[in-house]
Formats: structure tokens, sequence, C-alpha cells
């Protein structure tokens, strides 16, 4: 941006001193662009701009806990999650909102992380599927997809089963209509949808068991 | 990785005003297709304004004279799941149900549908299309399974929105701030033909946004339903869709719309068809001639001519669920 002052280059703003660290034990650190910090100066940047190459200070509830990063305007929400929290369940496959192995929840709904910028999920709650852990116990959605075999190879499963968590929040026991509206968003090419929609089901009783 | 662009966040419908009058600067709602087109490079942006925090753009109000105000960055969902669309507007909740996949309708706006860019693999992919400037329009030539059968001139693409067509349908107004003040255009009159303008699909003008979506009430014994054709049944965009908007007083067709999805370049009106049902009863021999009547002057392309028995099965459906 020609509105981006050359001297405040993402990195230099100091972290200590900023006190911006992200997450170091996943080895992520990043500090707040001071351009967006100094962009009330600047006679054209908007207060409150980015820079296209600054970051930016957002908080994102990951799985219960605030997590305070800086992230780039560009960055995905699944970029985030795997390159700079070291959340790996969430999948990268398509890239292009087509195929839901990058499935979170975010605010309790299902969404796309691929399709989300990061800055968009500042001050909002994300679900993972590390999230759905209960210690080291798998949480009840995915013991069903483990009782059912609802996976062959397993790459679009962690998409599979958020799509699943999202819907029984919503839909605690849904119809096999229902079900399959509720994973059409997630594509599987091992094509082990009928096992998928028993696990749905199976889940939605392992659910309603616990409370 | 998608180009870097600057993002600031508009807190008002005049900040994102000022915000837009930026070069090169574009507006987030849901993001779903600005992203993908960012990251495919179809167009580039300096600056993203994100809108989600504008109040005033979001939910559902039912206005003084019984009809309904949306807001543009109210969600796909929102209106799928809202009482009075289901109720009163079935063609829009159909529609907007009918939008990608759960994922993307959690997400996806009632304005960003509308306002997204076509899905013409030429215009998608790397090729400098007239629609991008260019010269040329590479569906004249080269596989235009997708592309139109109606309104094509130099430019082959249909409009990807199913909500637009059910709102055509459901003559919808239009609401647009910008920086000239505001303006509400019918929605017949916000989509634009390629022969009128060749690089944008509705007349909003630079800086300008949609803020939100009026339906009039509807009349008593107004029926609206949309159909949709398409190559899988879990998610995808029309292959062929139809709304159509009837009232029935006493048993015979006293208004009709009846308006082609994936048709052309613009939600397609085919009015010839729609006066012919005026006065009569939706019984199967009508149905059957207006299905006919509304592909009337269709002009298919080298790989397209399934279109034309697609959408009129598509209109005699959407017809025969009414009737
Ligand atoms: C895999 C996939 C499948 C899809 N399937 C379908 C489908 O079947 N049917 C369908 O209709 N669509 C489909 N879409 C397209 C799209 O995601 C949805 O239409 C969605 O509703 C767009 O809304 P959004 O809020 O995310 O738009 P955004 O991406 O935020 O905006 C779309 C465009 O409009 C501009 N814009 C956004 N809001 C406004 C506003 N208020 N005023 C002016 N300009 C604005 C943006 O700058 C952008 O260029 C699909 C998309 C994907 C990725
Ligand atoms: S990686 Fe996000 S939908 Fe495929
Ligand atoms: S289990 Fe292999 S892709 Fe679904």
């Amino acid at each position: 941006m020609d509105s981006h002052d050359p001297h405040d280059t993402p990195h230099d703003a100091g972290v200590s001193r900023r006190g911006f660290l992200t997450s170091v034990s996943t080895g992520a650190i990043g500090v707040v662009s001071a351009a967006h910090l100094a962009a009330s100066t600047a006679n054209e940047a908007p207060p409150d701009m980015t820079a296209a190459d600054g970051q930016r200070a957002v908080t994102i509830t990951v799985n219960g806990e605030a997590r305070r990063l800086s992230v780039e305007p560009r960055w995905s929400l699944l970029f985030v999650l795997r390159e700079r929290l070291g959340l790996t369940a969430t999948k990268t496959s398509c890239e292009r909102g087509e195929c839901g192995a990058c499935t979170v929840l975010i605010d309790g709904e299902t969404r796309y992380a691929c399709m989300t910028l990061a800055v968009e999920a500042d001050g909002h709650a994300v679900t993972t599927l590390e999230g759905l852990m209960q210690g080291e116990a798998l949480g009840p959605v995915q013991r069903a997809f483990a009782e059912e075999d609802g996976l062959q190879c397993g790459f679009c499963t962690p998409g599979q089963i958020m799509a699943v968590e999202g819907l029984l929040q919503k839909t605690p026991a849904p119809t096999i209509d229902e079900v399959r509206e509720g994973v059409s968003g997630n594509l599987c090419r091992c094509g082990t949808y009928a096992h998928i929609f028993k696990a749905a089901q199976r889940a939605a009783e392992l659910k309603g068991a616990r409370s | 990785m998608i180009p870097p662009f600057a993002y600031v966040r508009a807190r008002s419908i005049d900040e994102a005003v000022a915000l837009l009058a930026r070069p090169e600067s574009r507006p987030a709602a849901g993001a779903t297709d600005l992203i993908g087109c960012l990251r495919d490079e179809v167009f580039t942006a300096k600056a993203v304004v994100s809108l989600g925090g504008i109040e005033a753009m979001t939910g559902i109000a039912e206005t003084a004279d019984g009809g309904l105000r949306i807001g543009a960055l109210t969600s796909l969902t929102t209106i799928v799941k809202h009482a009075l669309v289901a109720g009163r507007y079935p063609a829009l909740a159909q529609a907007a149900a009918s939008v990608a996949s759960p994922q993307l309708r959690n997400q996806g706006t009632l304005g960003g549908n509308l306002c997204q860019r076509p899905r013409c693999w030429f215009f998608r992919g790397g090729y400098d299309c007239a629609r991008k400037a260019g010269d040329t329009c590479y569906a004249m030539q080269g596989d235009n399974r997708y592309h139109c059968v109606f309104g094509g001139s130099t430019c082959l693409i249909v409009h990807p929105s199913d909500t637009a067509t059910a709102l055509t349908a459901l003559d919808a107004i239009v609401s647009i701030a910008g920086p000239k003040g505001t303006r509400s255009v019918p929605i017949q009159q916000f989509f634009v033909l390629p022969e009128k303008d060749m690089t944008h699909e509705n007349v909003l003008a630079p800086g300008e946004l949609v803020t939100t979506i009026s339906l009039p009430a509807p009349r008593a014994g107004l029926v609206s339903v949309y159909r949709k054709a398409r190559a899988r049944a879990s998610w995808d965009f029309a292959l062929a869709a139809c709304a159509a908007a009837i009232t029935i007083e006493q048993g015979k067709v006293t208004a009709a719309r009846i308006v082609l999805g994936a048709a052309a370049p613009i939600p397609w009106r085919v009015e010839g068809a729609e006066r012919m049902l005026i006065g009569r009863r939706l019984d199967e021999p009508t149905r059957a001639r207006v299905a006919a009547a509304a592909l009337n002057g269709a002009t298919p392309l080298e790989h397209n001519a399934y279109k034309v028995a697609m959408l009129r099965g598509v209109v005699s459906e959407a017809l025969g669920s009414i009737g």
C-alpha cells in the first residue's frame, strides 16, 4: 500500500515491548504491525486500516482459549490454525470451499476455514476437532465415527466430524435427511457416506446418552 | 496464498461508502465469493473493506405495508430459517436453501449472493476475456456447455445467483448507498446485459453498496416456487432454474412472473409466457403450452442445447407444483 510507512515493517515493533507475543509453544511469533497503529497519523490511510504488508492484532477464542495473534489480512483462518497455532486436525485440501476438509465451528456454526479470513474471525469463538477431545478421550462424535467405521483413508474425517458436531448442536436428533443435508458440504473421496450417515446417528445417541 | 491486500472494518454504511471510494477497494460481506476471486486473481484488491460490523445492514424486518426488508448482510441460513420468508415468499427460501453447502450458507449473505461474479470458466480461469475488458468472449468458440441460451451478445455468461432469480419473480427492490447518496431500483433494472455493460453484472457504480433488499407485501392468492436442476444433488450451481410467482384468484391466474435462471447473463423474465397464463386455470395443457413458450427465441450454443429442454422442464415443474 502506498499509505504504508516504509519504516513500519511488521517485525520491527518489538515483541517484548508491545507484548503481543503469540503462542510461543507452537513457534508462532507475530507482532502487531505498527503500520495500523501509525496509520492515523498518515495523511491517507484511514484509522484502523491494516496495510497490505502489515499485520493486525486479533483475538480468536480457539477451543475455549483466547489466542492473541497478529495476522496478515490475506491469511485464511485455516492457515492460522495450522501454521500459526499448530492445530493440524483441520485439513487443507481444495482451498476453494468445495470439499469441507477444513470445516470448523465459528460461534457454533459450521464454516469453511479456507474461505474465512483470519481477520474476520477476530472476536469470535472457533472450535476445531482438537476441541472435541475430552482430555485424552475421544468426544462422542469422534467415538461414533470410530464405532461405525465412518472412514476409510480418514482425510475427510475431521471435517465430517465437525459438520456432524455442528448439526447436532442445532438438531440433537436429526432425521436421515437432515444428516444428509448436514454433511452435504463435505466430500469423501473414499465414498464412505453410508457409514458417515450411520456415525452421525450413533453420535446423536451418544450425545443424548451423555446429557 | 492470496496476493496481499489492506484490510479495514467499516462500522456504518457511511463509513463503508467513504472507504470504498478509495481506489481498488472491495467490500467483503461473507467473502465466500470474494476470497475465491482474489485467490484465483479474477480481480485484485488494494483494500478489503469488511462490512461485517454494520448493524444497519443485517436482519429481516416486516415493513409497515406488510412487506419484508432484508439487510444485505443477512446470511442465507437466516433467510432459509425465517418463518415469514418461508411462509410468504417460499421461492426465496427455496432458492436460498439451494445455494452451495450448509457451511457456505452460514457465511454467505444475500447481498453477496446478488453481487457475486459469474462462474464462466474462462472468466474464472486465467483468460483475459471480454468481461475482464479483454477482446474476446472465449465461450463463443470454446466449451460453452454452461453458458447462456438467452441475452448473450458479446459475452455469454449466465448469472450464477439462485436468489436473484427468485427475487426477480418476487418484484424485489434493491436499495443502494453510494458516494452520491442512496437510491432504490427494481431488481429487474439492477442486473444488466453485456450489451449495456460488458464488465459488470449490475448497475452498481464504483463505491456503491447494496444495503437492503425489500419485498412487496404478498398479494392475496400469491404462490411462489423455485426449481433448480444441477449436476449433483448435494450442491452445485444451477444448470437450469425457474422461479415462478403466480397469483390465483377464484381458480384463475390474475398475475404471473416466470423467471429463468442459468439461462442468460441476467435473471431472464419470460413475459410472453407470463401473459399466456392470465385469466387461465393452471391446468396441465396450459402449463405445457406456457413451458414451451418460455423457451421461444432461445438461441442455444454449440454445447448447451440440452439447456433448452432442461429449462422447459424446470418451468413445467415449477408451474406443476403450484397448479
Ligand atoms: C463452492 C461454492 C459453491 C457455490 N454455490 C453457489 C450456488 O449454488 N448458488 C449461488 O447462488 N451461489 C453459489 N456460490 C457463490 C457464493 O458463495 C454465494 O453466492 C454467497 O451467497 C456469496 O455471499 P457472500 O456474502 O459470501 O459474498 P462476498 O464474497 O462477500 O461478495 C461477493 C461479491 O459481491 C461484493 N459484495 C458483497 N456484498 C456486497 C454489497 N452489500 N454490496 C455490493 N457489493 C457487495 C463483494 O465485493 C464480492 O465481489 C458458491 C460458492 C462456492 C465457493
Ligand atoms: S479446504 Fe476448505 S473446503 Fe476444501
Ligand atoms: S475417508 Fe477417505 S476421503 Fe473420506
